[in-house]
């Protein structure tokens, strides 16, 4: 179970998180979602306890982070791949976990060939890891004391599309299990598969959540037509449906399909495509919540999280 | 590659060590594996050792026949340490800033103050571990070629102040380890510092200033059984230079915003 109440936090004069509140619980998995610079490392790092709030609190498995008397054995966490010593051995570096919690450092072997790095990998200095390594790694140090919570800061970072449905399927299984997970990620595919909820972080506000279907109810339907999206367009403004255009051709029509379906057929315009705008519409509606403020992340952010 | 299948919670309700707070020994024996566990850690270690060795080797067989007492050899080795232990005391804690394991660590044990008391305890572990290791080495080195008179006196005062020695040697770099909390200007400062008091306090003309608090004072440790007007001077010396930085550091290390 992790709770935060209006968390809020200040940087450097600007407020970086404002006043978020969101709840995970046992048994699903959480995708935290925002551009990259919205706050959801700041948030998790308020969750874990290095990072003290302006305002608001949080609470993991029912009380504040730092009143677990042994927090590793409760919660697992990877915030940064990187941040373990260059110059130690993959293995030590878990040993040396485990042995801080009191967990029995024997797992290790095993927890190392669960999140796929050989024993030849385990016995290489970090310095030689690549991110999806590290990031493997940063997963096995999460979950050596075979806890119940798992925050993980942008796990999929680095991972290539067969590590990704790996970890994927690890955190499936975990929540299934009755654990709880919350993972952060800046591109919505990652998580989309996964999450069970989804937190729509931009600016520091949460300005989304709820499930998949719950953000898409309303999120209109995809039209596109077969010959002519010229004459589609003028159909739909005919029929007096609001539509705009998709980047990748056809339109997103705030309306239920039959309508549009309706329209097309009284434009007399042969349909390619008609349906809910599922996938393509909650990529936009996550284009749109995050990037709408008048202060929006640079282009560059953008750019990464509509890709 | 493996499924996740296993790595799931299992029944965890028979397993006593969950809720159970990490112990300061437990603690501190981790901080103790740190010192050595990463290549900069294990070669730091090795290069103290085969210095002592050298320089004991270097008295027993350089220089005249009345230098080759056991005394003489410890204290050589002593002096030659006291440049290398504060380094060790600063990597125990700037490693974990420089390599930002601090993250790790501070997750694992969020009670701050308990890993810098760790540390510490690791600390003086280590400096008994080079006290232990000195006087076997300049023993051996001793009896290899010993002085033809007093070859192996060396009383149990002396002995004493010498693990005194090791201890603040080693737990003066800890502290400004944690008050720099980067390993170059803390190992910088604490040469530099040290010098730059002697020297200013002595344009200044400030002996008596200087007489209470510069290192002369821990140097007096391996060399004679000291007086007790030498050991206040200790006392102040190590408010200055102990004291000071470990306020600083114990501050910064429970505060710092770990990155």
């Amino acid at each position: 179970m992790i709770e935060s109440h209006g968390l809020t936090k200040r940087l450097g004069g600007r407020t970086v998180v404002t006043d978020v509140s969101f709840a995970c619980a046992p048994g699903t998995v959480t995708g935290f979602l925002g551009p990259n610079g919205a706050g959801k490392t700041t948030t998790m790092r308020m969750l874990c306890g290095l990072s003290a709030p302006d305002a608001g609190h949080a609470e993991i498995l029912g009380g504040p982070y730092r009143d677990l008397p042994n927090p590793g054995r409760r919660v697992g966490i990877l915030l940064d791949a990187s941040a373990q010593h260059a110059g130690r051995r993959g293995q030590e570096a878990l040993t040396i976990s485990a042995l801080t919690m009191g967990a029995d450092p024997k797992r290790v072997p095993e927890l190392l060939e669960r999140v796929g790095l050989e024993p030849r990998a385990a016995r290489q200095r970090l310095k030689a890891y690549s991110l999806g390594m590290r990031q493997r790694l940063g997963i096995a140090n999460a979950l050596i004391g075979d806890p119940e919570v798992l925050i993980l800061d942008e796990p999929a970072n680095g991972l290539d599309p067969e590590g990704m449905r790996w970890m994927r399927g690890l955190l499936r299984d975990f929540a299934d299990a009755g654990g709880t997970v919350l993972l952060s990620s800046h591109l919505l595919h990652e998580v989309e598969a996964v999450a069970d909820q989804l937190l729509i972080i931009g600016q520091g506000k949460i300005v989304a959540a709820g499930t998949r279907e719950e953000l898409l109810a309303g999120a209109g339907t995809l039209v596109r037509a077969a010959d002519d999206d010229a004459q589609l367009g003028a159909a739909l403004s005919t029929a007096g449906l609001a539509a705009r255009a998709h980047p990748d051709g056809g339109f997103v029509v705030d309306a239920e399909p039959e309508q549009v379906g309706r329209a097309a057929l009284a434009g007399g315009v042969a349909l390619a495509r008609l349906g809910p705008s599922e996938s393509a519409g909650l990529e936009q509606l996550f284009f749109d919540l995050t990037s709408g403020a008048p202060d929006a992340p640079p282009a560059a952010d953008l750019q990464e999280t509509a890709r | 590659m493996s499924t996740a299948a296993a790595t799931l919670p299992r029944d965890r309700a028979d397993d006593p060590g969950r809720d159970r707070r990490p112990g300061l020994l437990a603690l501190t024996r981790v901080e103790l594996r740190k010192s050595h566990d990463t290549r900069a850690g294990f070669w730091l270690l090795l290069v103290c050792a085969l210095l002592v060795v050298a320089v004991a080797a270097i008295t027993v067989f350089a220089g005249e026949d009345h230098h080759h007492t056991l005394r003489n050899v410890f204290n050589n080795c002593a002096q030659i340490l006291n440049f290398l232990l504060p380094v060790v005391g600063i990597l125990l804690v700037t490693s974990e800033w420089s390599q930002r394991t601090a993250q790790v660590t501070f997750t694992l044990v969020p009670h701050r103050g308990r890993v810098l008391a760790a540390k510490l305890l690791a600390g003086a572990v280590l400096a008994l571990l080079a006290f232990v290791l000195t006087l076997a080495v300049s023993a051996l080195f001793t009896a290899i070629n010993p002085a033809s008179f007093d070859a192996w006196s060396l009383g149990a005062p002396l002995l004493a102040q010498s693990v005194v020695f090791f201890v603040i040697s080693l737990l003066v770099g800890t502290a400004f380890g944690a008050a720099f909390l980067l390993s170059a200007p803390a190992i910088v400062s604490s040469y530099v510092l040290v010098i730059a008091y002697a020297a200013l306090t002595s344009i200044l003309g400030l002996d008596g200033l200087a007489a209470w608090t510069d290192q002369s004072a821990f140097a007096a440790l391996t060399d004679h059984s000291m007086s007790a007007r030498e050991w206040a001077r200790f006392g102040t010396t190590l408010l200055l230079w102990l004291g000071v930085p470990l306020a600083v550091g114990a501050y910064r290390f429970l505060r710092n915003e770990i990155r």
